[in-house]
C-alpha cells in the first residue's frame, strides 16, 4: 500500500487541484486585471449575477458599446468582401489605440463608407437604368422597323423631334422623361416598350392580356447578356418587351401593371433617326457613368485597404474587449461599491502567476489599493482540469465525448492512449493497411502547423483532430498485422522459413493434412502456411476468438482495479470492501479461471472442450470432468471458485446500503439543533457562493435501490461484456476476410487474364475497394467498436463521468471560438 | 388511415415535426417577457433578443433602433422557418402549410384594395404587407376597380378564387363592402380548410377543427360586435359567419339578433367553453376581449402541442410565433413611447 503511495503522481491521472478564490479588485483596476487575467487563461469566473438579466448588470452599456462596433467591423468587412478584396495585417506596426479612439474611427469609417456607397449606388442605379435604356433602343428599334415603317408621318413628326431633342441634350432629364408612349400613328396604335426580368414575363404577358381583353400586342427579345437591375442591384436576366395597344385608358391601366411588375418603361422614339440619336446620347453618357464610377470605386477600394491593413486588430481588439466586460458583468459590486468581488476557479499551480498578473495590473493602473485574493473554502465539486498535449488531447476528448471526469476521479483517458489504437488494431490487423494509414496520419502530422492555422472542412478536421490517434492506431495494426501475417491478406515469410513442410514431393496444394512441422514454430505472429489450408478459419478463428477474452478480462480488470484507486483516493473504504473486493473476486472466479483455462489449454496443447467445463461447471459442478481434465484438483478448484462467485453477489448488494443508513443515523444522532446554529454563519454570506452547504436527505430506499441496480449490472454485465469483447474477433475476421476477397475474387482473378485493359481494371477495382470499404468504412467500423468497448465495457467498471470542463476565462480560446 | 397515424406519419412528416417541435422550444419564456417588459430602451431589447434565437436576425442592425425593424426581422425569421418547412414538406402537409398562409394573403389583398381606395403609394402598401400573404402579382390589385374586376384581374390566379364566388359584385370599391370581402372570403377560407382538415383524418382532422372551431367563433363574436350600429343588416350579418363552430348554428342565430355587448355576452355564457372568457370581462367591457381571446387561443395552440403525428402542430406553431411577435411589437411600442406602465395590458404569454 505504501508503494503504491509512494509512486510519482501521473499529470493525466487525476485532474488538476483546484481551489475556489475570492478576488476584490478596487473598479480603478478592474478591467486591466481581469483582461490581464484573460491573457494569462488560467481562471474561471463563477457568475455571481445569475438572477440579473443582461441589461440590468454593470457594465451593460460598454458591452453594448461593443457590440455596436463588432457590427461596424462586420459592415467594414462586408464591404471588404463584396469589392474583392482581402483584408491582409499591414505590414508596418500600427500604433495601440484605445477603445474610444477606435470608437470614433470606426464612426467616422462607416460613416464615410455608406456615404461612399450611398453616391455610387445613385450612379450605378442611373448607369444601370441607362444600360436598360440602351437594351430596350436596340432591341425595340427592331421591332418597329420590322411592324413596318411610318413614312408618312415622319415627315410631319421631324419639326417635334428636334425640339424634343433640344431637351435631351441640355439636361440629363433623359429618364425622367420616361414612359413616354410613342406617338400615335394614323391607326391610333401606340405603343409602350420597356424591359422586365425574365421570370415575371409570363404573367406580365398574361395580365395584360387579361386587362386589355386581348387588344394588345405584345412582342418581347431576350437582352444578350445578364445586366444589373436598377433597383436591388442584383444580375437578372431581363427581356425586353414591347406593348402595341389602343386608347388611353388602356394606357394607364398598363403602365399601371408594369408599375406593379417592377417593370421599367423607357420611351423608345418611333422613327430611326430620332432613335439614332438618342442612342447616341445613352452611349455617350453610359461612358461619362462609367468613368466616374470607376473613380469613385478606386477611391471606395482605396479607402477599404487602408482599413484592411487594421481589420483583423480591431476585430480581435472588440472581441476581447467584450469579452472583459462580460466577464466583469459577472462580478458583484461590494458593499461600498468601491470594488468588484469576483469567484473563481483556478489550479493551485496557476496561484502564483495569477497574483502576479494581478500586481501587475495594480502597478500597471496606479491604483493605491492591490487587489486582494483569497482562497476560499468551497463545497460545490470543482471543474474538472486536465492539462493536455497534442497527443493526449484527442484522448482525452474521446473519454471527455462518453462525459467529463468528476473531479480528482481517476482518468481513463491514461489507458485509452494505448488500449484504444490496440483494440482498433485487433479488429484492423494487416500491415499493408497499416502502412497506408499510417502514410495518412503522417502527412497530416507533417502538415500540422499549415493545417492547424486554416480552416477545414468538418470531416477533415475531424480527421486532423485525430491524427495521433490515427498515427498509433496505424503503429498497432501494423503490429497486429505482423503478427496475423496479412499484407493486404497475403502472407509473407518475414521472419524465416515456415515450421511446415510437405510430407512428400506429391502435395502440392498446401493442405494442411500433407504438411509436417519439421523445424521450430515460426517465430513471430502466425505461421504464413495457414494460409489458405483448410484448417485456417478453425484455426485462426480459435486464437482471436481467445485473445478477445483475454484482452476483455484483463481490461475489465483495470477498470476495477481503477475502482480500487479511487476509493482509495476519496478515502472511502466501504467501496473498497463492499465493492471493490466482491467485484473482483466474482469476475475472476468465473472468467478470470476460464482466462486461466485458455492460457493452460495453449501452452499444454490440450484438447479440452473449455464450452463443456464452463458450462458443467454450472450444471453440475461435482460431476467428474473426464477428458476435458487440464490439471490436478481442477474440479475442487471449480467448486470454490463457485461458491466465491456465489457469495460475492449477495455480498455486493446488501451491506453497503445498511452500513450507509447505520452512519448516517449515527451521524445525526441528537443533533437535530445544531443546524441553527450552523446556518447562522452563513448568512452573511452571498447567497450563491459556492460555499453554500447543502444538507442531503438519506433515502434508504433510494440508496438500496441504486445498489441493487449497481450490483445486478455488473453481474450481468460481467456475462454480457466478456461477451461483446467477442466483437474483437468477429470484426478482424470480416476485415481479413473482405481483404482476401477483394484479394483473390478481384485482383488474382483480373490477373489471371492476359489482357492489359482486364489486368488494369482489376487493379482500378482492387485499389478502389481497398481505399473506401478497407481504408474508411472498415476503419470507422472497428473505430467504432473500440470506442464502445471502451465507454461502455472498460469505463462502466470505475468512471463516473459527472464531472464539468474546466472552462477559464481566457482571449486564446475567445479566438478559437470565432474562427 | 383513421386513428393510424403512428404507423405511418413519420414517413413524410416525421422530420419536419421534429424541425417545428424544435422551432417552438425557441419560443419565448415567461422569464424572457418578464426580462423584456423591464427594458427601458430598444437597444435593451435587442440585447435581451441577441441573447434568444433572434439574435442573428438583429445583430446587425445599427442602433437606434425602430420598433418596426424588430418587428420586421422577428417576422423575417418567421417566414424564413416557414420557407424552410415548406420547401422540405410532402403532399398533403405542403398544401397544409399553405393553407396557413392564405389568411394574410385575405389581409393583404384588403390592405392593398382599402390602401388604393384612399390613393395610398403602393410600394408603401407593399412594405406594409405580411409577407407571409405575398402573392406574384398582388401589386396590381391596385389596378382594379371593383371587385369583378378585382377577381378577373388578379385574384383569378391565385388559391383565394374559389373564395371570391360569394362576393362577385359590379359595386365600385367602399370600405364597407371591403370589409365585407373580407370577412366573407374569410369566412370562406375558414371554411374550405375545416374541409381539408376533415379530410385528412386522424388527429389532425380531430385538433385542428377544434382549432379552427375556435378561430370561427372568435371571428363571429369580434363581427357582431364590429357591427353594432352600423348599418349592416342581421341577415347580411348572420351571412359571414362561417358554417361550423361551437356556435354553429344556434348560437349565430343569437348573436345575428344582438344589439349591444352585453347581449352577446348573454349568448356566448351559455357555452362552455366561452364563459370564462367572458366570466374575466367585467359587464359592457369589450376592450379586453381581445386579449381573453388570444390568451384562450395559445392555451389550445400549445395543447396541439401534446400530441403527435398531426398536423395542427404546424398551424399552432405559425400562431404562436405570430402571437410572439405581436407580444414583441407592443413591448417594443410601449417602451419606445415611455408607456412602461401599459406593457402587461396585451402581452399574452406562451409558457
Amino acid at each position: 500500500m505504501e508503494y503504491i503511495d509512494r509512486l510519482p503522481a501521473m499529470d493525466l491521472m487525476r485532474s488538476e487541484k483546484m481551489m475556489l478564490v475570492q478576488l476584490i479588485i478596487p473598479v480603478e483596476s478592474a478591467h486591466r486585471a481581469v483582461s490581464y487575467l484573460g491573457e494569462l487563461g488560467l481562471l474561471q469566473f463563477r457568475d455571481l449575477n445569475d438572477d440579473k438579466s443582461p441589461f440590468q448588470r454593470t457594465f451593460v452599456n460598454q458591452v453594448k458599446r461593443c457590440a455596436e462596433m463588432s457590427r461596424k467591423l462586420r459592415f467594414i468587412k462586408e464591404q471588404i468582401h463584396k469589392a474583392g478584396l482581402t483584408p491582409s495585417p499591414s505590414p508596418a506596426p500600427q500604433p495601440d489605440i484605445d477603445l474610444e479612439e477606435l470608437e470614433i474611427q470606426l464612426e467616422e469609417h462607416e460613416h464615410g463608407l455608406i456615404e461612399m456607397n450611398a453616391n455610387s449606388e445613385k450612379l450605378q442605379q442611373t448607369y444601370n437604368e441607362l444600360l436598360e435604356f440602351k437594351m430596350v433602343l436596340q432591341k425595340a428599334g427592331d421591332f418597329l422597323l420590322s411592324t413596318g415603317s411610318h413614312v408618312a408621318t415622319q415627315e410631319t413628326e421631324l419639326a417635334e423631334n428636334i425640339h424634343v431633342n433640344d431637351d435631351y441634350a441640355e439636361t440629363s432629364s433623359l429618364l425622367e422623361q420616361e414612359m413616354l408612349p410613342g406617338p400615335s400613328n394614323q391607326t391610333g396604335v401606340r405603343f409602350i416598350s420597356g424591359i422586365i426580368c425574365k421570370s415575371k414575363v409570363l404573367r406580365f404577358e398574361r395580365m395584360l392580356f387579361r386587362t386589355t381583353r386581348g387588344n394588345m400586342l405584345f412582342n418581347q427579345a431576350p437582352t444578350d447578356d445578364q445586366i444589373l437591375d436598377p433597383a436591388t442591384n442584383e444580375l437578372v436576366e431581363k427581356i425586353v418587351f414591347v406593348v402595341f395597344f389602343s386608347g388611353e385608358q388602356a394606357r394607364v391601366k398598363i403602365l399601371k401593371i408594369c408599375e406593379a411588375f417592377g417593370a421599367n418603361c423607357y420611351p423608345v422614339a418611333e422613327d430611326t433617326i430620332r432613335r439614332r440619336q438618342i442612342t447616341r446620347e445613352v452611349l455617350s453618357h453610359l461612358s461619362d457613368l462609367e468613368t466616374t464610377l470607376e473613380a469613385g470605386l478606386r477611391h471606395r477600394d482605396k479607402a477599404l485597404i487602408s482599413i484592411g491593413f487594421h481589420l483583423a486588430k480591431w476585430m480581435n481588439m472588440v472581441r476581447r474587449e467584450k469579452a472583459v466586460y462580460d466577464t466583469l458583468n459577472m462580478l458583484n459590486f461590494d458593499v461600498t461599491k468601491k470594488c468588484l468581488v469576483g469567484e473563481g476557479w483556478c489550479p493551485i499551480f496557476a496561484k502564483t502567476k495569477i497574483q502576479e498578473a494581478l500586481q501587475r495590473a495594480t502597478t500597471d493602473s496606479n491604483s493605491q489599493v492591490g487587489v486582494i485574493f483569497h482562497v476560499m473554502h468551497s463545497v460545490e465539486s470543482p471543474p474538472t482540469y486536465f492539462k493536455t498535449n497534442h497527443l493526449t488531447n484527442a484522448y482525452q476528448e474521446i473519454v471527455d465525448a462518453y462525459g467529463v471526469a468528476k473531479y480528482q476521479e481517476a482518468n481513463p483517458a491514461v489507458y485509452t492512449i494505448i488500449t484504444f489504437p490496440f483494440l482498433f488494431a485487433v479488429m484492423f490487423g494487416d500491415w499493408g493497411h497499416g502502412i497506408c494509414l499510417l502514410l495518412g496520419a503522417l502527412f497530416l502530422i507533417a502538415r500540422e502547423k499549415k493545417l492547424g492555422s486554416q480552416k477545414l472542412g468538418s470531416f477533415m478536421e475531424m480527421l486532423f483532430g485525430g491524427r495521433y490517434v490515427l498515427l498509433l492506431m496505424s503503429l498497432f495494426s501494423i503490429y497486429c498485422g505482423l503478427i496475423y501475417n496479412e499484407f493486404f491478406s497475403v502472407p509473407f515469410h518475414i521472419f524465416g522459413n515456415s515450421a511446415y513442410r510437405c510430407r512428400d514431393t506429391t502435395c502440392s496444394d498446401s493442405r494442411s493434412v500433407g504438411l509436417v512441422k519439421y523445424q521450430d514454430t515460426y517465430p513471430f505472429g502466425v505461421d504464413p502456411s495457414w494460409r489458405g489450408s483448410r484448417s485456417e478459419l478453425p484455426f485462426l478463428n480459435s486464437l482471436k476468438m481467445k485473445m478477445s477474452i483475454l484482452f476483455g478480462i484483463a481490461q475489465m480488470n483495470l477498470g476495477i482495479i481503477l475502482s480500487y484507486f479511487n476509493a482509495r483516493y476519496f478515502g472511502n473504504s466501504l467501496d473498497i470492501k463492499y465493492q471493490f473486493v466482491p467485484q473482483m473476486i466474482f469476475l475472476n472466479s468465473l472468467f478470470g479461471y476460464l482466462s486461466l483455462l485458455i492460457i493452460i489449454k495453449w501452452c499444454s496443447g490440450s484438447q479440452a472442450d473449455l464450452y463443456h467445463v464452463m458450462i458443467y461447471m454450472f450444471l453440475s459442478p461435482f460431476e467428474d470432468l473426464g477428458e476435458n481434465k487440464l490439471f490436478w484438483g481442477q474440479n475442487v478448484l471449480q467448486v470454490i471458485l463457485l461458491l466465491l462467485a456465489v457469495i460475492a453477489v449477495p455480498w455486493m448488494l446488501f451491506p453497503k446500503p445498511f452500513i450507509l443508513k447505520r452512519l448516517h443515523t449515527e451521524r445525526f444522532q441528537g443533533r437535530s439543533y445544531t443546524a441553527l446554529g450552523t446556518s447562522d454563519i452563513y448568512d452573511d454570506e452571498e447567497p450563491d457562493s459556492a460555499r453554500e452547504p447543502h444538507l442531503e436527505e438519506f433515502n434508504f430506499s433510494e440508496v438500496f435501490v441504486h445498489q441493487m441496480i449497481h450490483s445486478i449490472e455488473f453481474v450481468l454485465g460481467a456475462v454480457s461484456n466478456t461477451a461483446s469483447y467477442l466483437r474483437l474477433w468477429a470484426l478482424s475476421l470480416a476485415h481479413s476476410e473482405l481483404s482476401t476477397v477483394f484479394y483473390e475474387k478481384v485482383l488474382l482473378l483480373a490477373w489471371g487474364y492476359d489482357n492489359l485493359v482486364i489486368r488494369l481494371v482489376g487493379l482500378a477495382v482492387f485499389s478502389f475497394a481497398t481505399a473506401f470499404i478497407l481504408l474508411m468504412m472498415e476503419t470507422l467500423s472497428a473505430f467504432l467498436h473500440a470506442l464502445r468497448l471502451h465507454w461502455v465495457e472498460f469505463q462502466n467498471k470505475f468512471y463516473s463521468g459527472d464531472g464539468y470542463k474546466f472552462r477559464p476565462f481566457s482571449f486564446a480560446a475567445l479566438n478559437e471560438d470565432e474562427d | 388511415m383513421y386513428g393510424f397515424e403512428a404507423l405511418t406519419f413519420n414517413i413524410h412528416g416525421g422530420y419536419l415535426e421534429a424541425i417545428v417541435r424544435g422551432y417552438r422550444s425557441g419560443l419565448l419564456t415567461a422569464a424572457d417577457y418578464n426580462n423584456l417588459c423591464q427594458c427601458e430602451t430598444l437597444d435593451d431589447i435587442k440585447m435581451h433578443l441577441s441573447a434568444t434565437e433572434y439574435g442573428s436576425y438583429l445583430q446587425n442592425e445599427p442602433s437606434p433602433l425602430h420598433t418596426t425593424t424588430i418587428v420586421e426581422k422577428c417576422t423575417l425569421k418567421l417566414v424564413d422557418e416557414y420557407k424552410h418547412m415548406l420547401a422540405q414538406a410532402t403532399e398533403p402537409l405542403s398544401t397544409f402549410l399553405e393553407y396557413i398562409t392564405y389568411g394574410h394573403m385575405i389581409d393583404n389583398v384588403v390592405l392593398i384594395v382599402t390602401g388604393t381606395l384612399h390613393e395610398r403609394d403602393v410600394q408603401e402598401l407593399l412594405e406594409k404587407c405580411h409577407p407571409l400573404g405575398m402573392f406574384d402579382s398582388i401589386a396590381t390589385l391596385a389596378v382594379a376597380q371593383n371587385m369583378r374586376e378585382l377577381y378577373r384581374l388578379v385574384l383569378v390566379d391565385t388559391p383565394l378564387a374559389p373564395y371570391f364566388s360569394e362576393c362577385i359584385t359590379s359595386e365600385d370599391l367602399d370600405d364597407m363592402n371591403i370589409e365585407i370581402m373580407r370577412n366573407t372570403l374569410y369566412k370562406a377560407y375558414l371554411e374550405d380548410f375545416y374541409r381539408f382538415c376533415k379530410t385528412l383524418g386522424g388527429a389532425t382532422a380531430e385538433i385542428m377543427s377544434d382549432l379552427l372551431a375556435f378561430e370561427a367563433d372568435r371571428r363571429a363574436v369580434n363581427i357582431t360586435i364590429n357591427s353594432i350600429g352600423t348599418e349592416l343588416t342581421r341577415d347580411d350579418r348572420r351571412k359571414l359567419y362561417s358554417n361550423f363552430g361551437l356556435l354553429y348554428p344556434y348560437g349565430h342565430e343569437e348573436l345575428a339578433v344582438c344589439e349591444d355587448i352585453d347581449q352577446v355576452r348573454a349568448a356566448m355564457e351559455k357555452y362552455p367553453p366561452y364563459q370564462s372568457i367572458f366570466s374575466k370581462l367585467s359587464y359592457g367591457e369589450s376592450q379586453m376581449l381581445d386579449k381573453a381571446f388570444y390568451e384562450e387561443e395559445v392555451k389550445r395552440l400549445c395543447l396541439a402541442f401534446e400530441q403527435q403525428f398531426h398536423y395542427g402542430v404546424f398551424f399552432a406553431y405559425m400562431r404562436l410565433r405570430e402571437q410572439e411577435i405581436r407580444n414583441l411589437m407592443w413591448i417594443s411600442e410601449c417602451v419606445a413611447q415611455n408607456q412602461k406602465s401599459r406593457v402587461h395590458d396585451s402581452v399574452v404569454f406562451i409558457f
